[in-house]
């Protein structure tokens, strides 16, 4: 008889379809044979104007053409292909008729440049122009497009009505652990039986001039622009700063019994999902490690493993200075002496940091890790810092056996998720 | 512990322990019912004019966020948002309690955060003069913007303010999606208590609605309610709403979790429902309405019900065509006190189902239109309707703990 509960009970959680977008491409098997390959899809900004700048490089997806070019459309966009590659893969449900709920991690939609600068010129006006005299124009239905394109909502909106997915569509927002969140909240929906499927889905495409310049505001972005392709630093001694990129991930969630039962293939085992709020900073977490410590504890224990059965830690890593030293805090408090010798690797330095999606693109990755039994280098990796002795598997990558994979994710105010996943339910 | 969450039979009961409200009539639940008592509605229809908005009634941010570097960091969304959420912890009796703060799961819904519109003028006005070279909106961007601005518009630093300043620590997690961001963050969190997936959870919103750049976004879809103030449903074929200042937020527990700490509950929290019509055909979504409705559980003929129903149209005609099919059942409409709080509007009927019901009482109608009907019983169910202007629909059933 097959097992269908874990230990605690609980229908266990499959993975029968994924899709994946990024800077590298589209497409699992693209993403995958560049990101083994140890390519970087980190490139000079085109889309818009990079004078005055002081970072001028990102992981854009710029086969993907939206003209004029919008963040939210662009991350719908991506959403939609990811999707699509997801629940081709999962088989599940008939076209446009998924058997889930959808739950969603997106980008906060906010009116973006140039439908403000379209509105500027609507008012006839070259001086004086407020927002008075933005709202004197804004009624009369010459722009419902604008109102429906910018709610919070309304990338969820298309991709249920586009997919069919069943019910309430969850928008969610944890910054960048949101693609986590959304797998979790779909992980605890089949849990609790709620539903037989989700569908799981974080989108970004958020590299516009404002967007950019705020992080670059907080000093948050490498400013090491050229060669491009050598920005983005992870866990290095010159790591200056994370690089923004566009993705998208989808992950086709499932109970084992339901995915058995309809004969689907099992791509993977979301055994444990952690999360835990930091209160010590907006943008930094506390420096004695404890929510993150606490957070993989946490996801520990969701799945009911020990330390000593993860075999490969899927990094945050980001490349700032603060995010690698405090994960790696994390890690040595959590790991011990083992801390040196796991294998620990970030998907970012090649595609970037892709924000809402990183979470969800980065457990694709993990799960591609644990079907090819091969581990996605670290790359840049030429500096090492001293104080982060890790194995980050530097810049090639690397045949290991893996069993068990952990994917960290955190964020702006105090956000922390952690996964568990593996290939055979545990 | 909700770590070792197991396959119940059972699902556990979830009562609201904890309420907390500040918005355009008052601060505080003995201030909103004699308010609600007497009909009071604050409504500006001249510092925003055309448009009219309920502007949040004075209150002191000290009290729930001490530290004025804190309240610097926020803007007033967040503020609005943090001083609710304090209240409501306060309500709970579980501020402090670090104990509990550190396993409290946090839903916030949640809209974005106010622009610096200065500078957006200033961009706009410069552009307009056609001397911008490429690069002039980066410059003006780079030297203008305060840096800490972007942390005041992250929807998500709505609860990252409250971990920092009342250290709920727990979990947290933001839902978007403008009315049923608040509809689903009271769902998700009922469901992992009924679940045992969480013991308790702080859940809320807040919103300012004295803002320009939101009034524009809900202008695009000629949403606003201009020139004259009138009761929700008495706002004539165009409807529209007026946006609303205010935050609500609620302490949601297991029974079990409630007793053990000797906690008294205002109300039980049975059910949340929520569906996404798809809105296309008139009817749509009293359709949709009839579903929830039937979803709910066992009702009672005199359930009264608290509707978030926004003015919008065609969704406050919708809305209005499915209360008449029920027409035994005293209605209440909160968006003509308080205006529209979009993602508070659910938790603020969550917030008012759960005063009533711990009052023994319903507050008097404030509406001509003949749904809002007088009654002299003390309801011991009441359904909160949450019908969003453009997409989405819930409901929730409170009911007396007696």
């Amino acid at each position: 008889m097959t097992v269908t509960h874990d230990k605690f009970g609980r229908p266990i959680v499959v993975v029968t379809g994924m899709g994946v977008v990024t800077s590298l491409g589209a497409g699992k098997t693209d993403n995958w044979t560049k990101l083994t390959a140890g390519e970087s899809g980190i490139r000079t900004i085109t889309r818009f104007p990079i004078d005055g700048l002081k970072t001028t490089m990102a992981g854009t997806v710029d086969f993907v053409p939206v003209e004029p070019f919008s963040s939210t459309v662009l991350g719908e966009k991506l959403a939609d292909i990811a999707t699509e590659e997801a629940i081709a893969q999962a088989g599940i449900g008939r076209k446009g008729d998924f058997p889930g709920p959808l739950f969603l991690a997106v980008a906060p939609v906010e009116l973006e440049w140039l439908p403000r600068q379209e509105l500027a010129r609507a008012t006839g006006a070259n001086t004086a122009i407020d927002y008075d005299a933005l709202l004197r124009v804004s009624g009369g239905g010459r722009f419902t497009h604008y109102h429906n394109r910018f709610q919070f909502g309304s990338v969820a909106d298309h991709l249920a009505e586009t997919f069919g997915t069943k019910g309430s569509p969850i928008s969610l927002s944890t910054a960048c652990a949101s693609g986590a969140s959304a797998i979790q909240l779909g992980v605890e929906a089949i849990r609790r039986g709620e539903a037989d499927a989700a569908l799981c889905v974080a989108t970004d495409g958020s590299v516009n001039a404002e967007a950019l310049i705020r992080f670059s505001l907080l000093s948050a972005l490498s400013t090491q622009n050229d060669p491009p392709q050598a920005s983005a630093k992870p866990f290095a001694k010159n790591r200056d700063g994370f690089v923004m990129a566009e993705g998208a991930g989808a992950l086709v969630l499932e109970s084992y019994q339901s995915a058995v039962a309809r004969g689907a293939a099992i791509l993977g085992v979301v055994a444990g999902c952690g999360e835990l709020a930091d209160s010590f900073h907006r943008t930094r977490s506390s420096p004695d490690g404890k929510p993150i410590i606490g957070c993989i504890k946490k996801t520990l224990a969701d799945a009911g493993l020990g330390v000593e059965q993860i075999d490969y830690i899927n990094a945050h890593g980001t490349g700032t200075p603060e995010n690698d030293k405090m994960e790696y805090l994390g890690i040595s408090s959590m790991f011990g002496e083992r801390a040196s010798t796991i294998p620990v690797s970030s998907n970012k330095s090649m595609v970037g940091h892709t924000l809402s999606a990183a979470g969800a693109v980065e457990a694709i990755f993990s799960l591609l890790t644990l079907e090819h039994q091969r581990i996605p280098p670290t790359i840049n990796y030429d500096v090492p810092d001293p104080a982060i002795p890790l194995d980050v598997v530097p810049n090639k990558a690397r045949d290991a056996r893996v069993t068990a994979v952990m994917s960290n994710s955190f964020g702006f105010g105090g956000q922390n998720a952690s996964l568990i996943l593996t290939r055979e339910p545990v | 512990m909700a770590d070792t969450e197991t396959q119940r039979k059972q699902p556990a009961e979830a009562w609201i322990t904890g309420i907390g409200l500040a918005t355009s009539l008052a601060e505080g639940l003995d201030a909103h019912w004699d308010a609600l008592a007497q009909r009071r509605v604050n409504a500006d229809a001249t510092s925003f004019a055309p448009y009219i908005v309920h502007p949040l009634a004075p209150l002191s941010f000290d009290q729930q966020i001490p530290k004025k570097g804190d309240q610097r960091q926020m803007e007033a969304w967040q503020r609005i948002g943090t001083y609710a959420a304090g209240l409501a912890l306060d309500s709970a009796g579980i501020k402090g309690n670090t104990e509990i703060l550190s396993r409290t799961d946090m839903i916030v819904a949640a809209g974005g955060g106010e622009r610096d519109l200065a500078v957006d003028s200033a961009v706009l006005n410069s552009e307009a003069q056609g001397d911008s070279p490429p690069g002039a909106l980066n410059d003006r961007l780079m030297n203008d913007l305060r840096p800490t601005l972007f942390l005041a518009q992250l929807s998500n630093l709505l609860a990252g303010n409250i971990a920092i300043v009342h250290g709920v620590t727990g979990s947290s997690r933001t839902f978007m999606g403008e009315e049923e961001a608040g509809v689903d963050a009271a769902r998700i969190a009922l469901a992992r208590i009924a679940a045992g997936q969480s013991d308790i959870a702080l859940i809320g919103a807040a919103q300012n609605g004295e803002r320009k750049d939101l009034l524009m976004l809900y202008e695009f879809g000629d949403f606003n309610l201009k020139d004259n103030y009138a009761p929700v449903f008495a706002r004539g074929p165009k409807g529209g709403f007026a946006l609303g200042s205010g935050g609500a937020f609620l302490v949601i527990e297991s029974k079990a979790h409630a007793q053990a700490r000797g906690a008294k509950p205002f109300a039980r929290l049975t059910n949340v429902v929520a569906d996404m019509s798809r809105r296309r055909a008139p009817g749509d979504i009293t359709m949709s309405m009839d579903k929830l409705w039937a979803q709910l559980g066992p009702l009672h003929d005199n359930t009264a019900i608290i509707t978030g129903a926004t003015g919008a149209e065609p969704a406050t005609s919708e809305e209005a065509a499915f209360l008449r099919a029920h027409p035994d059942h005293p209605v209440r409409a909160t968006g003509t006190a308080f205006g529209h709080v979009m993602e508070a509007q659910f938790p603020l009927g969550i917030a008012l189902a759960a005063l009533s019901l711990s009052r023994g009482g319903l507050f008097p109608p404030n509406d001509p239109s003949g749904l809002e009907i007088e009654t002299p019983k003390a309801p011991d169910q009441i359904v909160v309707i949450g019908a969003g202007h453009w997409r989405g629909e819930g409901m929730a059933l409170v009911e007396a703990i007696r």
